[in-house]
This record gives structure tokens, C-alpha cells and sequence, in this order.
């Protein structure tokens, strides 16, 4: 009863509120890095060094008036910012932040569930939440939004193929499927995949930033385009959920471009034993660190670089990656029979 | 016990959402309750331990064959919805009448009449395939049916094609 | 306690369903839609069978099967696309240009 039900309630309970706290969080992490590559301090005025800046934009956001567009699909237009949402959080059913430990007496994994086909099942729910925005543009009974909705999907839909593609490889390299198995590949191989496949991490980093619409491929939310995109229609708490979808979006692929290229919750090179003393520290916080790298990396490259035109955006998805991800699947094949 | 339950619950929603997707008025609902429609039906390949599929329908059908669906009724969202000048003689009472009938008959063949599967049933895999069931997949496809599996590609990739040129504006 | 009977019952009737759908219906998105009910209620069939007998042989028709609809899908929209185009409509009972 305890450990069929209880732990699983328990670890799903604290992984949610994490990523939840980490959502409101980053939005002042993000307002805070860009602030620092442009040489001025950000938000300071709320709580010391605006820490608590997060709350009073959670509050602003949850007084503010609802407003239903005239002749909108209500149930839709209701629905579509928890279908944006939705699948940015259960992703992290499977993704494994730690190594076994005892914790009050009894061993605990420290991942919600190991399902064996993992890797394909967050593809196929970040397949799924491309529904959220192309309701959205759809419920908004409006021609903007529909336009740019019909837009950010096509962007989504065409970059998914790259990013499927550069799983493949990694799926090739470590024989299975399942996270924990990619994890422990690694471990017994004693070399994180990003050095095995620099190409498909790279290119998974680019589609990446593509699927979650941040910069420089945000065409579809950017304010000068399209008056704000899919969700002009939308104010207060809903728009405040397709925000924070954004923002679990790009937690959701740090963390699993962290387990499937930076070894998840493994110390630093860990076939050279004089590293050894890493291992004191626990395999979560390992975790977090590389996950918090990637996400700084994330907000980097919207503090420097400038935005994909559309035509530019998808030429670069279909002509570019597309063809270096399956070559790279060709590659890796061959070397794998050769070797 | 477990298992009854689950069944049945994925059965109705199933058998609710088709019912719904081919009687809504609007066709973007139709199209919603279809996707709830094959996530169900993937609930129902977990149930029945085929997890690799499972993952592959929501993938394939409920992410990118009803993605394609959307896509085309937004592109050609009418105004006035189609039916509205379907020939005022037609019956609707008809069709259900019938598809009830045929689905009656076909019920009691089912259960009265030995439909089930032949007991000498040709080689059997080796019993792992709920728990391996990615790696007995994948022996299946690249090894005895690598054929069909080419053909199947070749075929996408025609499709794919054909799809383009029809939908172009100007050749 | 849940027999493969029980499975061939469920897909009968999401079978007569999407064949009622194919029928009753002028919208011909509809249609294509109900045509997808249907071959789900055969794949729902196929893996009850696959899961019965223990062979991978019916899974892997029902991923055939999946990759079969979605070429057509794919072509069958592309032709309502073209066809709206020249004539604004989807109804099929509109859709007579080779009609005498």
C-alpha cells in the first residue's frame, strides 16, 4: 500500500511543486540574465533584489479581468492553455533525478515511474501539446491569432521531426529506450553522450530552442509580429498559463537534453577515478546544476541573438537539420556495426 | 478485477468519443473528440501490454494525423456548416436503424458464434513480448518483416510527394 | 475475465460507428475521420489477437496500418485541399464535377 501508492503520490507531489515554484522563478531568472547582458540590474524594487517579484506578478495576473472574446468557442478557448500546459508537466514522469537511495529505511528511486519505451513517450506528448496553441489561435475568433497560431505550429511540427531524428542516434548509442537505462549506459560507459554524439546534441539544443519558441526562432509570440501572436486574446490566468507552459517547456528540455547528453544525475567524467571525491555530492543536485546550465544558456541566447525570419526558420528545419540528423543517424549506424 | 474495470472505463470513453466525433455540428469538435478518441485507444494498448504502439498511435495518429486535420479544417473553416443543404429527403433515422442491425448481428456472431483464435496458431514468439516489448518489435520489423517495413517507407515517401503537389497553389 | 471477445465486441462497434459516420455524413473532413475510426476499431482488434496468442505479428500490422493511414491522410487532405480551392465547397453532395 505505502510503496504502491503512497511513495509515487509523494514523489509526484514534489516534483510538481518543484517545477511549479521553478516556473515562477525563472520568469525572474530570464528578466534578471537578460537585464545583466544589457548592463542594467533588472527588477530590484520587490523584496531584496527583486526576489519577490514572482509573486507580485503572480498576483497582478490573478486579479486581473477575464476576458472571454464575443463568439469564441468558450469550451475551446477554455481548454487550450491546460492543453498548452498539461504536457509540459507530466514529462516528468519519467525523468530520472537521481540514483537509488535509502531514504527512512526503504530504498527509493529517485524517479516517479521507468516505463520501457520513456523516450518515446515524452516525444509523443510534446507532440500533443502543439494542440494548446493551435486552439488557442483557433478559439480566439480572431484572424491574428489564427495566423500566428497556424504559423508557431508549423514551426513546432517541422522541428519535432529534426528533434525525433536526433534521438534516434542517442537511442542507438545507448540500446534502449528507457531513461533510466540511457542514464546507466552512460554510467557504464563512463563518458557522457555529448562527447559519443556532439552533433545530435547540438542539434537537439537548436530544436530545442525551436520547440519551445524561444529566441531567435519566438516568431510566433514576438510582439512586433502578428500583435503578439496566439495569445493576444488571452489575459490574466490563462495567459499567465501559456507563459508559464513556456517557461516548464524549457525546464522540460533541459532536463532532458541533461539525462540524455550530460549524463543525468552522474558526477563529471566519471570513468577517471581521481574525480572521484564528486561523488559526495548527491546525484540530484548534479542534476539540477546541469539543468540550470542549460537554461542559462537558454536565456543567453535570447539576451544576443536576433530573431529567425519565418521563411529563414523553416528552410533552416527542413534543409538544414533535417538531412544533418538522419546523416547522423547513418553515421552513428555504421560505426556501431563497425565497432 | 483491475483489469475489468479499466476495460470497460476505456471502452465507454472510447465508444463515447466516436459516437461524438462522427454526430457534432462543428467540425473543430469533431476533430477534438477524435483526438480524445485515439488516446483512449492508446490507454487500451497499455492495457493490452502492447506499450510500443501505444506510444506510437498518440505519436503518429492522435500528434501528427490529426495535427494534418486541424490544420485543414482551419484552412477551409466555413461559415455556415455543410449539411445545411443536404437533400431535405434524406433519412437519418435510416442509417442508424441499419448500423444498429448490423452491429447486432455481428455482436451475436461474435459470441454465439466460436469466433476466436485458432489453437495451433503458427510459432508462437518466445512469451517475453509485454515486458521486452520494443526489442521483440524491433526483431520483428528488421528481421522477418524488413520487406513490408521498406514498402511501407517507400510508400510514405510517395505520399508525401503526391500530398505536396495536390496541395500546392501553383505548380 | 476480459476475453478477447470482449475486445472484438469494442471494435465491432467503433467499426459501425466510423461505417454510420462514412454514411450519414456530408462534411467529407467527417468522412476521412470516420475512415480513421474504422481502422482503428482493426488495429484494436489486431493487438487483442497479438495479445492473446502472444506474437508480436499482429502489433506489428497494427504499426503498418498506422503508417498506411497516415499516407493517406496526408494525400486525402491534399485533395480536399485542391478541391476546395476550385470550388469553395465540402459538402459531397457538391462535389458532382464529373457528373453527366
Amino acid at each position: 500500500m505505502v510503496d504502491g501508492f503512497l511513495v509515487p503520490l509523494l514523489k509526484i507531489v514534489i516534483v510538481l511543486n518543484a517545477t511549479l515554484v521553478g516556473v515562477t522563478y525563472m520568469v525572474l531568472l530570464e528578466r534578471k540574465v537578460i537585464a545583466w547582458a544589457q548592463s542594467r540590474l533588472g527588477p530590484m524594487r520587490v523584496g531584496p533584489y527583486g526576489i519577490l517579484q514572482p509573486v507580485a506578478d503572480a498576483v497582478k495576473l490573478m486579479i486581473k479581468e477575464d476576458i472571454t472574446p464575443v463568439r469564441a468557442d468558450k469550451w475551446v478557448f477554455t481548454a487550450a492553455p491546460i492543453i498548452a500546459m498539461v504536457p509540459a508537466l507530466i514529462v516528468y514522469a519519467v525523468i530520472p533525478f537521481g540514483p537509488e537511495v535509502s531514504l527512512f529505511g526503504r530504498q527509493v528511486t529517485l524517479y516517479i515511474t521507468d516505463i520501457n519505451v520513456g523516450l518515446l513517450y515524452i516525444v509523443s506528448v510534446a507532440s500533443v501539446g502543439v494542440y494548446g496553441i493551435i486552439l488557442a489561435g483557433y478559439a480566439s475568433n480572431s484572424k491574428f491569432p489564427l495566423l500566428a497560431s497556424l504559423r508557431a505550429s508549423a514551426q513546432l511540427i517541422s522541428y519535432e521531426v529534426a528533434v525525433t531524428l536526433t534521438l534516434v542516434s542517442v537511442i542507438l548509442v545507448a540500446g534502449s529506450l528507457s531513461m533510466v537505462s540511457i542514464v546507466r549506459a552512460q554510467e557504464s560507459m563512463g563518458v557522457w553522450f555529448a562527447f559519443i554524439q556532439p552533433i545530435a546534441f547540438v542539434l537537439f539544443f537548436i530544436g530545442g530552442l525551436a520547440e519551445t519558441n524561444r529566441a531567435p526562432f519566438d516568431l510566433p509570440e514576438a510582439e512586433q509580429e502578428l500583435t503578439g501572436g496566439f495569445h493576444t486574446e488571452y489575459s490574466g490566468m490563462r495567459f499567465a498559463l501559456f507563459f508559464l507552459a513556456e517557461y516548464a517547456n524549457m525546464i522540460v528540455v533541459s532536463s532532458v537534453a541533461t539525462t540524455l547528453f550530460l549524463g543525468g544525475y552522474l558526477a563529471p567524467f566519471p570513468n577517471v577515478d581521481a574525480l572521484n571525491f564528486l561523488d559526495i555530492v548527491p546525484g540530484w543536485i548534479w542534476f539540477l546544476l546541469k539543468t540550470f546550465l542549460f537554461l542559462y544558456v537558454f536565456l543567453w541566447v535570447r539576451a544576443t541573438l536576433p530573431r529567425y525570419r519565418y521563411d529563414q526558420l523553416m528552410r533552416l528545419g527542413w534543409k538544414v537539420l533535417i538531412p544533418v540528423a538522419i546523416a547522423n543517424v547513418i553515421v552513428t549506424g555504421i560505426v556501431k556495426v563497425l565497432l | 478485477m483491475g483489469e475489468a474495470i479499466a476495460f470497460y472505463v476505456i471502452s465507454a470513453l472510447i465508444l463515447g468519443f466516436a459516437v461524438l466525433v462522427v454526430s457534432t455540428r462543428s467540425t473543430v469538435h469533431a476533430v477534438l473528440f477524435l483526438v480524445l478518441n485515439f488516446l483512449a485507444v492508446a490507454a487500451l494498448y497499455v492495457l493490452l501490454t502492447a506499450q510500443f504502439l501505444a506510444v506510437i498511435q498518440v505519436l503518429v495518429y492522435a500528434g501528427g494525423i490529426v495535427v494534418l486535420y486541424l490544420f485543414v479544417v482551419m484552412l477551409v473553416n466555413l461559415k455556415r456548416p455543410p449539411e445545411d443543404h443536404s437533400a431535405p429527403q434524406r433519412r437519418g433515422w435510416l442509417g442508424f436503424a441499419l448500423s444498429g442491425v448490423v452491429l447486432a448481428q455481428l455482436a451475436a456472431i461474435l459470441v454465439w458464434g466460436g469466433v476466436g483464435a485458432a489453437t495451433d496458431s503458427s510459432a508462437a514468439q518466445s512469451s517475453d513480448l509485454a515486458l521486452n516489448n520494443v526489442e521483440r518489435i524491433g526483431m520483428l520489423l528488421y528481421a522477418d518483416y524488413l520487406i513490408p517495413f521498406e514498402v511501407a517507407s517507400m510508400l510514405l515517401l510517395v505520399a508525401m510527394v503526391g500530398a505536396i503537389i495536390l496541395a500546392k497553389r501553383e505548380l | 475475465m476480459i476475453t478477447p471477445t470482449h475486445y472484438m465486441l469494442l471494435s465491432a462497434a467503433l467499426f459501425i460507428i466510423g461505417v454510420a459516420g462514412v454514411m450519414m455524413r456530408r462534411n467529407i473532413i467527417v468522412i476521412f475521420m470516420s475512415i480513421e475510426l474504422i481502422l482503428n476499431a482493426v488495429n484494436i482488434n489486431l493487438v487483442a489477437f497479438s495479445y492473446q496468442l502472444q506474437n508480436g505479428i499482429g502489433q506489428v500490422f497494427a504499426i503498418f496500418v498506422i503508417a498506411v493511414a497516415a499516407a493517406e491522410a496526408a494525400v486525402g487532405l491534399g485533395i480536399i485541399l485542391a478541391f476546395y480551392r476550385n470550388k469553395e465547397t465540402i459538402n459531397i453532395d457538391e462535389m458532382n464535377l464529373m457528373r453527366w
